[in-house]
């Protein structure tokens, strides 16, 4: 098998239409990583109008239930509500850079697409955001929140009508528009340079939490566990770890009705090898090489795929994926909202769910708390 | 060796470009199983009665991220009604005794059972080459490899936005013909063709000695007929892929022989 970025996983499985737009978008990634006056500017929007860095917060009812120190990294108080926005700024910036002034996007909880609307509107670009029709019903209030930011949401009926259909739908405007247009992919998945980019703009997460519990423990964590939906949050909070051996990485998925129903969104703890929007990665498929619709309560990780980086660390072993279903999640964002006084996203919610399930009396977890659950209370509120 | 005889898929499409007595060889693009399996069949006989030289026959997808909304549509339709990669292999071998028959395919189906399964499979039932059109030249390797070794010609794609180091490594590996895709975007009926067409057409010439043919936004006579005073091959997909969805083989052999007209008239 060829050599790609990520061991066999990566590549750029897409129209040669594209593949131009993808090697100036790498240039252009590389270049302006290296400069400066980018990076500085970037910093200054995470701290000033993201609110970085990100508190890490000893969850004191939930270590003393139990019986160890859980440090969550609040993503969840950033500016949008998620740790999407980290990406989002960044893209934007260089789409500036490289003179593009219409942004495409994809989403499935909306997170991603009112980080985008966002940055859009501070940086004065046209904003188009691809939505499936069925996530449009269930994260109603982002979809209102998008529209208030200046941005259109595009509806998209295709499939299933989430996030996969989304992404297909956003890839199709690109191949049409790459000249005037920049793709805001919103995690670390697709064809290169995306996931790599998105795991650079993303690694903030692991950088700050590394030091933070540095600071408040004087050592590493055991672990850190963070929710897989293309894997943006987990990448950008494993990669500062990887030479870290003790440091256990653990990347929840979403087992949906149960991972044995068939109805789930594990490709990592349970898919094959095969090509999903531009990558070659871990895709739930059948024996023709179709790919199947996913299924979880959370659209945020309702994806057939994962991040081709994701695909290699499972098989080097660095990198555990285990997979919670949508019950406990459920169970999950009830009992976080109840003895901390946060309410988590359903995304991460399937974290803490497994982090429940499996304490590690006496020891330190780290956890990454990816965003807020306004978005959801309907969603639970109705079950 | 292929399973039709002593010729090889490249073998069989030069031919195709060479016998066709027109300004250029005829390629309806035909969705697989759409709208029946029966019906599809019917479809690809009523386009070689009507004048197609070459058929390129789709293998329905569940992404298709190179296709317009009519493509896409009739995929997905097919899905629905349990069109399998086998049962478009079985539509192929029947159409492969008169014309050749070209698989457009999306990696992920090739890559599947691993490309010299999928290779072997099709050549078993006939097919003279593939086009796989999420597969470009820098990942490509593989897959050449097993087309080659199974006798089939894995065609490459030349896009408008191709740079000139592109477009001469793709030429230099290109099987069969090249498929000059015609403007940036995804398949379906335009109203223009894009002004720089001859342009592209040109670039690609000078990269290969292989016949090169336009697809992506023709669809009326008048299209076929300009496109083919420029280039060796018409590819028309979406105004036939309407056609059988909407009146079947009848529809579909009307379409093509108004196109095959246009194209002998010049
Ligand atoms: C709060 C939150 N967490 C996690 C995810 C999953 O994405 P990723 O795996 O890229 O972090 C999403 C996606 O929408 C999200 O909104």
């Amino acid at each position: 098998m060829r050599e790609r970025e990520f061991g066999p996983y990566g590549g750029r499985f897409v129209p040669e239409t594209l593949i131009p737009a993808l090697e100036e978008l790498e240039r252009a990634w590389i270049e302006a990583a290296a400069d400066e006056a980018f990076t500085a500017e970037l910093g200054e929007l995470l701290r000033d109008y993201v609110g970085r860095p990100s508190p890490l917060y000893r969850a004191r009812r939930l270590s003393e239930r139990l019986g160890q120190d859980v440090y969550l990294k609040r993503e969840d108080l950033n500016h949008t509500g998620a740790h999407k926005i980290n990406n989002a700024l960044g893209q934007t910036l260089l789409a500036r850079r490289m003179g593009k002034r219409r942004i495409i996007a994809e989403t499935g909880a909306g997170q991603h697409g009112v980080a985008t609307a966002t940055a859009c509107a501070l940086m004065d670009l046209e904003c188009v955001v691809y939505m499936g029709a069925e996530d449009m019903r269930r994260q109603r209030p982002n979809v209102e929140r998008m529209e208030l930011l200046g941005a259109r949401v595009e509806s998209v009926e295709a499939g299933a009508r989430t996030l996969k259909e989304a992404v297909s739908a956003a890839i199709r405007d690109w191949v049409a528009n790459s000249g005037t247009t920049h793709y805001v992919i919103g995690s670390a998945v697709g064809p290169a340079p995306y996931p790599a980019m998105v795991r650079d703009l993303q690694r903030t997460i692991g950088d700050e939490l590394r030091e933070q519990v540095l600071t408040a423990v004087g050592r590493l964590p055991d672990r850190v566990i963070a929710c897989v939906g293309g894997g943006s949050n987990s990448i950008g909070a494993f990669v500062p770890f990887a030479l870290d051996a003790d440091v256990e990485l653990i990347g929840v998925e979403a087992a949906g009705e149960g991972v044995a129903t068939g109805r789930h969104s594990a490709p990592l703890a349970t898919g094959a090898r095969g090509v999903l929007h531009g990558a070659f990665t871990a895709v739930l498929q059948d024996a023709d090489g179709q790919v199947l619709e996913a299924h979880s309560i959370s659209a945020g990780l309702d994806y057939p795929g994962a991040g081709p980086e994701h695909a290699w660390l499972r098989d080097e072993g660095r990198v555990s994926y285990v997979a919670v279903e949508d019950d406990a999640a459920v169970d999950a964002f009830k009992l976080l909202s109840r003895l901390e006084g946060i309410i988590p996203a359903l995304e991460p919610s399937h974290a803490l769910a497994w982090l429940l399930a499996n304490p590690n009396p006496g020891g330190v977890d780290a956890l990454v708390l990816s965003g807020r659950g306004d978005k959801d209370l309907a969603e639970v509120l109705a079950r | 060796m292929s399973a039709t005889g002593a010729a090889t898929g490249a073998e069989r499409i030069a031919a195709a470009f060479a016998g066709h007595g027109k300004r250029a060889a005829l390629m309806p693009y035909l969705m697989g199983g759409h709208p029946s399996k029966e019906e599809s069949l019917a479809a690809g006989e009523a386009a070689v009665a009507a004048g197609a030289d070459l058929i390129e026959l789709g293998v329905p997808f569940s992404d298709p991220l190179a296709d317009g909304p009519v493509i896409h549509a009739a995929g997905t339709a097919a899905l629905e009604a349990g069109i399998t990669p086998g049962d478009v292999l079985e539509i192929c071998a029947a159409l492969a005794p008169r014309v050749p028959v070209v698989l457009m395919v999306y990696a992920n189906v090739v890559l599947a059972d691993g490309p010299e399964a999928f290779a072997a499979r099709a050549a078993a039932a006939g097919a003279a080459g593939l086009i796989v059109p999420d597969l470009p030249q820098d990942e490509a390797d593989e897959v050449r490899a097993a087309c080659d070794t199974a006798g089939l010609a894995l065609v490459a794609l030349v896009a408008p936005s191709s740079t000139p180091e592109r477009v001469a490594a793709i030429g230099a590996n290109a099987r069969g013909f090249v498929y000059a895709v015609s403007l940036a975007g995804t398949t379906g009926e335009r109203a223009e063709l894009p002004p720089e067409l001859s342009g592209l057409v040109e670039r690609v010439r000078a990269a290969t000695d292989l016949p090169v043919a336009v697809g992506f936004g023709i669809s009326t006579a008048e299209q076929a007929a300009t496109v083919g005073a420029l280039a060796d091959g018409v590819i028309v997909g979406s105004r036939v892929v309407r056609a059988a969805g909407e009146g079947g083989a009848a529809a579909v052999g009307a379409v093509i022989g108004e196109l095959a007209e246009a194209l002998r008239r010049g």
